[in-house]
Order: C-alpha cells, then sequence, then structure tokens
C-alpha cells in the first residue's frame, strides 16, 4: 500500500489505505484539522481491481476488514468516493458499539435533531444548511445510537452532495471546505463538503435525541404525525446493524421510537424545510 | 413492550423482532405454561364454536412464526 493515513471521526478510528497518491491527498485534505485515532477500529483501502489495473486503465476496488465480493471496479477518478465508500462499507458491515440508523443528524443545546430517509430525501442537503445556521452537524450518513444511554454519538463525515445540492451549498459554504466535484459517479454529480469547525471539534460529545424527521424533498410543504410503532419498523429498516446486535437493539431502538417524536415532513426547497425545522424545534420546548 | 396499539416483541430463541396486534399480546399472555388449545380458550373465556375456531387460526399463525410451539 503506497499511501496510508489514520483517521477519527467521532468515536470509530479508521485506517486507511490507497494505491494511489491522488486519492489520498484529495482525502487528506477533505478532512484536514481531524484528529488522529488512538486506536484505529477499520481498515478500509481502495486497490487496482486487478494487478494491472493499477498502471492500465486504472480501475479499483474496495477492500479492507468487510468487503463485498464481485463489487463492481470503480474509475481512479472516483478514488475519493471510494475512499468515502469503504469507511461505510466497515461500518455497516462491521460496526457493533453502537446502532447504526441511516440518517442525518444535527445538534443543538445538547440535543439531537435526526433526519432519515431514503437516498434523495434531502436529508444530507438539510444537515449540511443546518450546520451553517446555528446547528452542530453530527453526521449525514450514520446516526449512532448508544446501546446503553440512549444518546447519538457524531459521525462528522464529510457531507455527502448530490447533483442540484452542490450548488445550493455552494452559494453558503466557503470554497476550501469542498472536496473536488466528481462527475458521472452511479448517483451522477458528488461533491463532499467539510464540516464546519465546531462539528470537529465537538466529534466526542453526544447528544440527547429530541425529534425525529422524515423528511421528503420535492413535494408542497406538509408536516404529518408520525406513530412510535411506524417508527420503530421504519428504523429497523433504515438500520445496517440491527439484526446483528439481537436484543440490545431491539432495547435501544424500542426506547428511541418510543420516547422520541417524530414527524414527517414533505418540502418543495431547502428554505422552506428550514422554516419547517425551525417551527417544529421551538413547539418542543 | 406495548407500542401504540401493537406490541413489540422480541423473540429471544431466534432473534426475530414481531410487531403483533391484539388478541396475540393476550393470547401469549394467557400461554405462560403448556397446555391444549382447548384449555386455553376456556382460560380466555371462549366456549362458542365459532370463538374456539378463530382462536385456532391464531395460533397457526403463532406457531407458523414461530412464536407458539406445537408439542
Amino acid at each position: 500500500m503506497t499511501q496510508a493515513w489514520q483517521l477519527a471521526i467521532g468515536p470509530v478510528g479508521f485506517r486507511l489505505g490507497s494505491a494511489w497518491g491522488r486519492p489520498m491527498t484529495q482525502l487528506r485534505q477533505l478532512y484536514d484539522g481531524y484528529p488522529s485515532p488512538s486506536f484505529a477500529d477499520y481498515t478500509a483501502r481502495i486497490e487496482p481491481a486487478r494487478p494491472w489495473r493499477r498502471w492500465l486503465r486504472p480501475s479499483l476496488a474496495i477492500t479492507g476488514d468487510y468487503m463485498i465480493p464481485e463489487a463492481l471496479p470503480m474509475a481512479l477518478g472516483h478514488g475519493l468516493l471510494a475512499l468515502e465508500m469503504a469507511m461505510n462499507l466497515q461500518m455497516a458491515l462491521g460496526h457493533r458499539r453502537h446502532l447504526l440508523i441511516h440518517a442525518a443528524t444535527v445538534e443543538r443545546d445538547g440535543r439531537a435533531l435526526v433526519m432519515t430517509g431514503a437516498s434523495g430525501s434531502g436529508k444530507s442537503t438539510l444537515a449540511a444548511m443546518l450546520g451553517e445556521r446555528g446547528w452542530r452537524l453530527m453526521g449525514d450518513e450514520f446516526a449512532l445510537l448508544d446501546l446503553d444511554t440512549g444518546s447519538i454519538h457524531p459521525f462528522p463525515r464529510a457531507v455527502s452532495l448530490k447533483n442540484q445540492s452542490i450548488a445550493v451549498m455552494e452559494r453558503v459554504a466557503p470554497a476550501d471546505r469542498f472536496g473536488p466535484l466528481l462527475l458521472n459517479t452511479p448517483k451522477g454529480s458528488i461533491r463532499h463538503l467539510r464540516p464546519r469547525a465546531d462539528a470537529i471539534v465537538g466529534m466526542r460529545a453526544p447528544a440527547t435525541p429530541a425529534l425525529l424527521l422524515f423528511p421528503r424533498f420535492g413535494a408542497p410543504t406538509d408536516v404529518r404525525p408520525v406513530g412510535a410503532a411506524e417508527v420503530f419498523v421504519r428504523l429497523t429498516q433504515a438500520s445496517t446493524n440491527y439484526v446483528a446486535l439481537g436484543e440490545p437493539g431491539f432495547d435501544a431502538l424500542s426506547r428511541f421510537a418510543l420516547t422520541v417524536p417524530a414527524k414527517a415532513i414533505d418540502y418543495p426547497d431547502t428554505e422552506a424545510a428550514i422554516e419547517r425545522v425551525e417551527r417544529l424545534w421551538a413547539e418542543l420546548s | 413492550m406495548p407500542c401504540e396499539s401493537l406490541t413489540l416483541i422480541y423473540h429471544r430463541p431466534s432473534g426475530i423482532t414481531h410487531v403483533v396486534a391484539p388478541p396475540v399480546p393476550a393470547l401469549l399472555e394467557a400461554l405462560d405454561q403448556p397446555m391444549t388449545a382447548r384449555d386455553l380458550a376456556a382460560r380466555l373465556g371462549f366456549d362458542d364454536a365459532e370463538a374456539v375456531a378463530l382462536l385456532n387460526e391464531r395460533l397457526a399463525e403463532l406457531v407458523e412464526a414461530g412464536l407458539v410451539r406445537r408439542a
């Protein structure tokens, strides 16, 4: 492995490796200011898909402690994205210390707003925008639910902005926090955004979940309450390790579903969503 | 664990989560020891044939789900 680096994101340490220099350089620039871990929980690497693919029409495979056999190789130009996916993969397949919920989370006054939904629901963009407007970004990919305390631990990776969201965030965040624009990925155009410094400094500070939202981008504004049973079922589907955790996962998730109020919000644009989120948040207290 | 009108169950032997609606929680609570379907019906106060037939249907579903074991 020609390039190696260790990176702490919240309570998780990664040992990263790349057979090529450029993706690792991009990653180090993107995660500038992040601490080194005291212990690396997971190894995540990108390697040539075949030995000759290091030089000849380079293409890469994601490897590490956990890997998916027969995964399609990726273009070297998407190496940064592959390293991000490699970290996600290790978490999704290997992590057992917390219940992982596929969700974006922001924090204010020690309380967490958790937003979950399918890819394209707008949760990453919403979390990124809130992170520029007085909230602490805790993460846009995984919410780490503590099995004992029920609190949410930050996992503030770079935000993965897709397609129209890129321009939206380029208007509000400084250029030096963005990674390179990656075109023609399986999800279209992708550009990563490093969270604000307060999110990095506070990456070890958990928060108590106070509100769960199911955002849906592209529809007229609407808000509906979501019952605890529906929340429970939808979150089992949004968790990558619920089954693996067994009873502790059940206990943690059922407690979350029964105690955290939940709403589904439809919104036509980010500004409308933020206005609605702030109003719902104010109604909590 | 009660959850609105439903009940969440973590089944330890299988590790499977179940979300069940009434009358399943009451049936499982009444089944606190091995018993015949007839005894269970009596315990629940079912005495007409139609109610007992419905009980047997629910029990068959619970056997299928792995929450009740046929002796």
